[in-house]
């Protein structure tokens, strides 16, 4: 079938080949587009020196540069650290109680703590910081904390965790379940009691006597709560589980408590500290009480 | 089908008939158009070659021109537009603008690290792209004006191309001599001293494209400060790429491509020529006057049996291009007049009438050729197309104007927190959260007020200023030429419902500049 006959009117050899009466003119490339070929011939030998190109048994031939795509991404990855580097030797520097008056650097700190909450905090609290008050995860936006809204708080909160096991520093507190304490009338007094300190119901003695009786150590007289104990406040608009009155008689009979896990030793001091700083910027955060009792915070200047 | 002519023994086959299924197929071609269907069928024989020779080959190789130095108003013209171009495009940078200890004090930059385009006393962001837009359409129907008016004068003087290819044609004759030397020294061997003469002209060419790109990326950095990174090596290494690829592109495009870029490149010609009408000035050759050709002598022999023509061919000699003016107006012809400085030149010399080579509409040229009247210069300019144009063109003009003029250097933007909605506080009140985003396009920094208008009792706090002095008012200070974001905390007493309210920022400096954005306050709608 090989008939490599000249085509006369072109000039140009067919390729030998004919179908249906269809044959196709060797015509040769373009001048230029031949040169370019060669070159990309020439680049790829001088690739294949330099860069990794052969596949070996259990790796590629490593190329005159030694150049490898794991080793731009370190390259890359360390390089990014390393702009991290500086904000992260402050942050470890300053004591959390004197990160507000560095507005910059309190900046930079909620932003990463924006991104680690993203990882670590929103699978509970929610990619809003919302909170659940069908899972009892707490809204971290409002201005009521039940261990305290300031940096030092929260980070302390964030460090040891709330009911954690196994952490003898971790937040604690027990609410006693009263199932079978009261009889129902009781039950309804003590709830019209307890919403009475916002003004949902009319308060009544019988209510009032149980809620002193039982109640008053440690969510206060008139539901004040106290943060020393976690105890939450019972007179403000904010209920972690419900402002109902079946939700509220079941918080009384069958307490539930939620647990917060501690992050010490999971997340290094840094981003606890950042964490904190995001939490507290998310505009509940509160101002220090007692920052004037230790004025000699040391500020080590010196690394 | 036997050819008559064929001396074949008798009884021997006829190879070029090839009988197949009783059909015989012809070895003549058949076209589709006239074939009956079955013809298909009889197409010619696989083996033999077709029959028809193409005429020519479709390829030609590129013809240097090697155009003659001619002195003459067009070339005079055209030697200051060369001078009045080259200059915007080098000066330009150099040029200093005083805005501020904010902003660069570069007259004309692009800055694209930091999406800022200064043009004078001019500011513009990237949001305000169609500043730019508008001029390009405004570029756009300049030229449709000024085609439809004089043809391709674009292409003669002004187009960057023809420039640089002039700059390029000159160095060739400065290195090399005029037309016939340049013809010459292109025949000649390579020789030691041709050698050592291209390498000269060549370098000459890379010194002309290295200027040409280092002009370029003037325009994107503060100049003097590039200029000494350049040299020291420290400049980043697109500025180096950018002159590297304009290097080369000048060189081949001016040094070598050079007329084939408006024949066969560029797709201005052929949209001029859409444009053009029998209205437009173009550069004619008269040939009503000029034919036929004859020289002096036989003219003056034979007089009326000869035009004006003398066919000294000066006019194709100068030509840049390289055309034949006298073919008519084509695409090769960028109109730039040298022919008809160089005809004009001849006439004088031989004494007849100047302008057998000239700038007139094909109209004229009519009107010309059956002894008519011509058109005043005016009146071919001043026609409904060309009026409408330029008024189209004006009108957008002033609309940028206009629109640059009003534009307020302050603008607001709110982004309200969807996630969550609203937030209820221990008292009782309920927060919203906004991202504002507050733009301040002044270069130096001010003071804005924030204000929540249409919101009853409501306060605002910011992640900069505490909720204990929270109120329906804020005042934050914006740096020069920044957007600030802001993060605002609004709170509003128990029972209000949701609704719509607004956020007002207002410059607190003499220009008083404001800026309102309506948006949604969000509460729990039970209770």
């Amino acid at each position: 079938m090989a008939n490599k006959r000249i085509d006369q009117p072109t000039g140009t050899p067919t390729v030998g080949h004919e179908w249906d009466g269809i044959e196709e003119l060797d015509t040769p490339l373009p001048r230029w587009w031949l040169w370019t070929f060669y070159l990309t011939i020439a680049f790829a030998v001088g690739y294949v020196i330099a860069y990794p190109a052969w596949p070996m048994i259990d790796r590629a031939t490593e190329g005159v540069l030694g150049w490898s795509s794991r080793g731009e991404l370190a390259e890359e990855m360390s390089a990014a650290d390393q702009a991290r580097a500086t904000v992260r030797e402050q942050l470890a520097r300053i004591p959390i109680e004197r990160l507000p008056e560095d507005g910059a650097l309190m900046q930079q700190a909620v932003a990463g703590g924006a991104a680690a909450f993203r990882v670590n905090c929103v699978q509970c609290h929610g990619s809003g910081a919302a909170g659940s008050q069908e899972l009892g995860y707490p809204n971290l936006n409002d201005d009521d904390w039940l261990w305290g809204g300031d940096l030092k708080a929260i980070e302390y909160t964030l460090a040891h965790g709330i009911r954690q096991a196994g952490d003898d520093e971790t937040r604690s507190s027990v609410m006693p379940p009263f199932a079978g304490a009261f009889d129902t009338d009781q039950l309804n007094a003590l709830t019209d009691h307890v919403l009475a300190f916002s003004g949902k119901a009319e308060s009544n003695p019988v209510g009032a006597q149980i809620y002193a009786d039982n109640c008053a150590a440690c969510h206060g007289i008139r539901g004040e709560g106290d943060r020393a104990q976690g105890a939450p406040t019972l007179n403000d608009a904010i209920w972690l589980r419900g402002s109902s009155r079946e939700a509220i008689k079941q918080q009384i009979l069958n307490p539930r408590m939620g647990m917060m896990p501690k992050w010490e030793g999971r997340l290094d001091p840094v981003t606890l500290k950042m964490l904190a700083a995001y939490v507290h910027s998310l505009g509940g955060g509160e101002d220090f009480v007692e920052v004037a009792e230790d004025p000699e915070v040391a500020v080590d200047e010196q690394p | 089908m036997n050819n008559p002519e064929d001396n074949r023994p008798p009884g021997e086959r006829d190879w070029s008939v090839v009988v197949e299924d009783g059909i015989a197929k012809s070895n003549q071609p058949v076209s589709s158009a006239v074939a009956d269907p079955s013809a298909t069928t009889r197409r010619h024989e696989p083996h033999e070659p077709a029959r028809e020779h193409l005429p020519e080959r479709l390829y030609e190789p590129r013809k240097a021109v090697h155009n003659k130095r001619i002195d003459g108003p067009f070339r005079r013209f055209k030697w200051l537009v060369m001078l009045v171009t080259l200059g915007i495009y080098y000066v330009t940078p150099w040029i200093r603008w005083d805005r501020g200890p904010y902003a660069p004090d570069q007259a004309v930059l692009v800055d694209l690290a930091n999406r800022r385009f200064y043009m004078f006393s001019i500011e513009i962001w990237p949001h305000e792209f169609y500043f730019v837009a508008g001029l390009l359409i405004m570029a756009g129907i300049g030229l449709f004006l000024v085609t439809s008016a004089v043809g391709r004068a674009w292409c003669g003087y002004a187009c960057p191309q023809t420039v640089w290819t002039d700059l390029f044609q000159h160095v060739d004759r400065f290195v090399d001599g005029d037309r016939n030397a340049r013809i010459r020294l292109d025949a000649a061997p390579w020789t030691w001293s041709k050698v050592a003469r291209r390498a000269f002209k060549w370098s000459i060419y890379l010194f002309i494209g290295f200027w040409t790109g280092g002009a370029w990326i003037m325009y994107f950095a503060d100049a003097p400060t590039l200029v000494q990174d350049f040299w020291r090596g420290e400049a980043a290494s697109v500025a180096y790429i950018t002159v590297a690829v304009l290097t080369l592109t000048t060189v081949t495009l001016g040094g070598f491509m050079r007329e084939q870029v408006c024949i066969y490149m560029c797709p201005w010609p052929r949209i001029q020529t859409a444009m053009m009408d029998e209205k437009s000035l173009l550069v004619t050759y008269k040939d009503w006057r000029g034919e036929p050709r004859g020289s002096v002598k036989k003219a003056a022999k034979n007089p009326d049996q000869f035009g004006d023509c003398i066919d000294c061919t000066q006019c194709v000699q100068v030509c840049p291009t390289g055309i034949d003016i006298r073919e008519g107006p084509q695409i090769g012809c960028i109109t730039c007049g040298l022919c008809i400085d160089a005809c004009d030149r001849v006439m004088d010399d031989i004494g007849r009438p100047r302008g057998l080579i000239d700038y007139a509409t094909l109209e004229d040229c009519e009107r010309e050729a059956t002894g008519g009247a011509v058109k005043s210069p005016w009146r071919t300019l001043l026609r409904p197309r060309t009026i409408a144009y330029s008024m189209i063109w004006a009108g957008i003009g002033g609309a940028l104007l206009f629109a640059l003029g009003t534009r307020s250097h302050t603008e607001l933007t709110v982004a309200p927190d969807r996630n969550p909605p609203f937030m209820l506080m221990s008292d009782g009140s309920v927060r919203n959260s906004y991202t504002l985003k507050i733009r301040n396009m002044e270069s130096r920094p001010r003071a804005m007020e924030i204000a929540v208008e249409g919101l009853p009792g409501a306060l605002m706090w910011t992640d900069t200023i505490n909720r204990d002095e929270a109120s329906a008012t804020q005042r934050v200070t914006v740096p020069a030429d920044l957007v600030r974001a802001v993060r605002a905390y609004v709170a509003v007493p128990v029972g209000t419902a949701p609704q719509q309210f607004e956020f007002r920022v207002t410059s607190l400096d003499e220009q008083r500049e404001t800026d309102v954005v309506e948006t949604r306050f969000d509460a729990p709608e039970d209770e």
